[in-house]
């Protein structure tokens, strides 16, 4: 049925249907919104045969989902952040010992400067977990990939995160088209884990595991991984035929096919990227789009594919690898080995920072040009940047950066842009 | 920053809608985005990214089109503004992007000139210009200085472009009965004087 929803609130529908029996959390912001509304579904019968358990912190909330999932429970958790930093083992742990435990990441910065508002630093900062990451372009795909990712965590036994970004999505109100129970029960059969702890059948599991079995043991995670390279764009097609829309994937490319320029992007951003696209076209430059939402595993062949004919590939990151540059553009680079094309990094939307389709249009056609530095910061403000390392170099004792930048900058609550 | 992707395309309209923290600003987005969806319409409605804070300036916005709607950046051209506390008039740089076309509604008992806009009234189109006494209204059947829901039905009147029954039953939508019905009444009773304003104008 057509609503016209928040994005949580589509998300926490999603997750109800799936018919999860454990739920724990811990609230954080822009996260919290899903576990309200999936607590209150349970509160209220909505959701019935589900426990419901809020959590003392973000670790207990994924090591309660760890258990829960072991013991043979459907289990769901939702994070942001430095929440997700703060789960780090326990999010190691659920890869490690291959529990399809499904997790929202409502996608935030991570701190110091405290920021609460939208980037994809979290999710990155956990890419080489063992965790399958899906990323959502809108509400609807958000909604729908929670629905594939039960399927594929529990067909592969890999815990899968569906990213979707904070604010940006997450508290959108937009137009979702909600399946209903037959259709969702019709797609995601019960969980029949692959491992369980039964007490008439005892199993140990995370038992210590030395130098003789550790590399095998990682190299069936990384096995597993690169089957659901195979799974992930078969179950978007059975979800496309089920439920009469595409979702998910590896990836989505945007009037690629003759394109000299070809800009890869992951989540919200696209839709944006998709009207500069569009606005471009318009003007006869040959440019496109490719939208990654699986970046774990990560379609190095499907992408190699997409950019082969291209001439120059400009990566659009919400993250940063600090003293390299691009964290989605290391994988890029990876597919493109043996092809010769200009490749640029550029970081942007950092800490909510607003993506504009006038910013990203000067930005596409600087890359037109090849006019771009190898790595650019969209929209980075020189004046103050200029002005703190000025300031450093007058004084040794300086003083906090973060502080002396927002009192340069004055009162922002006027600015609209 | 820079503004160059200028008007809008085709069908979509785009509202920016200041206000103050705790005046309702992020929900009367919402509910204009549902009253859209009720009428068939595609519809976005997101709030800004920035202070949180009981009274700090923050705004939200909402986009209605006949097509899906794929843009994410800030309203940053609107066809309409909804003023929901006057005193950001002097503060915040409320009119940033609205073209020479555009729709103002402010919440105010007193007009445009009284304001101290009557030069700046100018550059627009009078008839779509506005004020409403939306906290007043809203004291009346709310009891509580909350403007949001007459200001929509204040809107709805001015741009036509949702109807009063689709605000209505977005209302209806997010209150719970009790506290629905109230703002029911306040949202009919700013339609019903702003549409009274705008007969009286063409008269």
């Amino acid at each position: 049925m057509l609503e016209q929803i928040e994005g949580s609130h589509a998300v926490a529908k999603a997750v109800a249907l799936c018919r999860p029996q454990v739920i724990c959390a811990y609230p954080i912001t822009p996260q919290t919104h899903i576990v309200e509304h999936v607590g209150e579904m349970v509160k209220s019968g909505e959701l019935a045969g589900c426990e419901f358990i809020n959590a003392e912190s973000e670790f207990a909330a994924l090591s309660v989902a760890i258990g829960a999932s072991a013991a043979g429970a459907r289990s769901y958790t939702a994070t942001s952040g430095q929440g997700l930093l703060f789960m780090a083992e326990a999010v190691y742990n659920a890869a490690g010992l291959g529990l399809p435990i499904v997790m929202t990441i409502g996608n935030r910065a991570i701190g110091a400067p405290i920021n609460i508002w939208n980037d994809h630093s979290d999710s990155m900062a956990m890419r080489d977990a063992g965790w399958i990451q899906l990323f959502a372009e809108n509400n609807q795909e958000a909604l729908d990939l929670h629905i594939q990712a039960f399927r594929i965590a529990e067909e592969l036994s890999c815990p899968v995160m569906v990213c979707v970004d904070g604010f940006i999505l997450t508290h959108a109100y937009e137009r979702v088209d909600v399946p209903t129970q037959a259709q969702v029960d019709a797609f995601l059969p019960p969980f029949e884990p692959r491992q369980i702890l039964d007490p008439r059948e005892p199993v140990s599991m995370g038992a210590m595991v030395g130098p003789e079995a550790f590399t095998e043991v990682r190299y069936l995670a990384h096995h597993k991984q690169l089957r659901a390279l195979q799974l992930i764009p078969q179950l978007s097609t059975a979800f496309a035929t089920q439920f009469g829309r595409a979702s998910g994937g590896l990836l989505r490319p945007y009037r690629t096919s003759d394109a000299e320029t070809i800009v890869v992007a992951l989540g919200s951003v696209i839709g944006t990227v998709q009207e500069v696209v569009d606005e471009m076209r318009c003007d006869g430059v040959k440019i496109g789009a490719v939208s990654i939402c699986s970046f774990r595993p990560f379609p190095l062949t499907a992408l190699r594919a997409l950019l082969m004919r291209a001439r120059r590939v400009v990566v659009l990151e919400k993250c940063l690898a600090v003293g390299l540059g691009g964290i989605v553009s290391d994988g890029v680079r990876n597919s493109l080995s043996g092809i010769q094309l200009k490749g640029y990094t550029v970081i942007a939307g950092l800490g909510g920072r607003v993506i504009t389709r006038a910013s990203l249009r000067q930005l596409f056609e600087d890359a037109g040009r090849d006019e771009l530095e190898q790595v650019t910061f969209l929209d980075l403000n020189a004046e103050v940047v200029n002005f703190e390392l000025e300031r450093e170099q007058v004084s040794r004792r300086s003083g906090p950066t973060a502080e002396a930048i927002l009192r340069r900058l004055g009162t922002i609550g006027s600015q609209v842009g | 920053m820079n503004h160059t992707a200028g008007n809008n395309d085709g069908s979509m309209f785009q509202i920016r809608i200041h206000g103050r923290g705790g005046q309702g600003v992020v929900s009367g987005a919402e509910m204009l985005s549902v009253a859209a969806f009720l009428e068939g319409r595609y519809a976005q409605a997101f709030p800004s990214f920035g202070a949180e804070r009981m009274g700090a300036p923050v705004m939200a916005f909402c986009r209605i089109d006949d097509m899906e709607i794929r843009l994410r950046e800030p309203v940053l051209v609107p066809d309409a503004l909804i003023v929901q506390d006057p005193t950001l008039l002097d503060q915040v740089d409320l009119f940033n992007g609205l073209h020479a076309h555009g729709y103002i509604l402010i919440n105010s008992a007193r007009g445009f000139d009284a304001l101290g806009l009557k030069d700046f009234a100018r550059r627009f189109r009078r008839e779509r210009l506005r004020t409403v006494p939306a906290t007043e209204i809203a004291l009346r059947h709310v009891r509580r200085p909350l403007p949001n829901t007459a200001l929509l039905g204040g809107f709805a009147a001015l741009t036509g472009q949702v109807g009063l029954a689709s605000v209505v039953a977005a209302i209806r939508e997010k209150f719970p009965h009790a506290l629905a019905e109230p703002n029911v009444a306040a949202a009919a009773e700013a339609f019903a004087a702003v549409s009274r304003d705008l007969e009286k104008a063409d008269a």
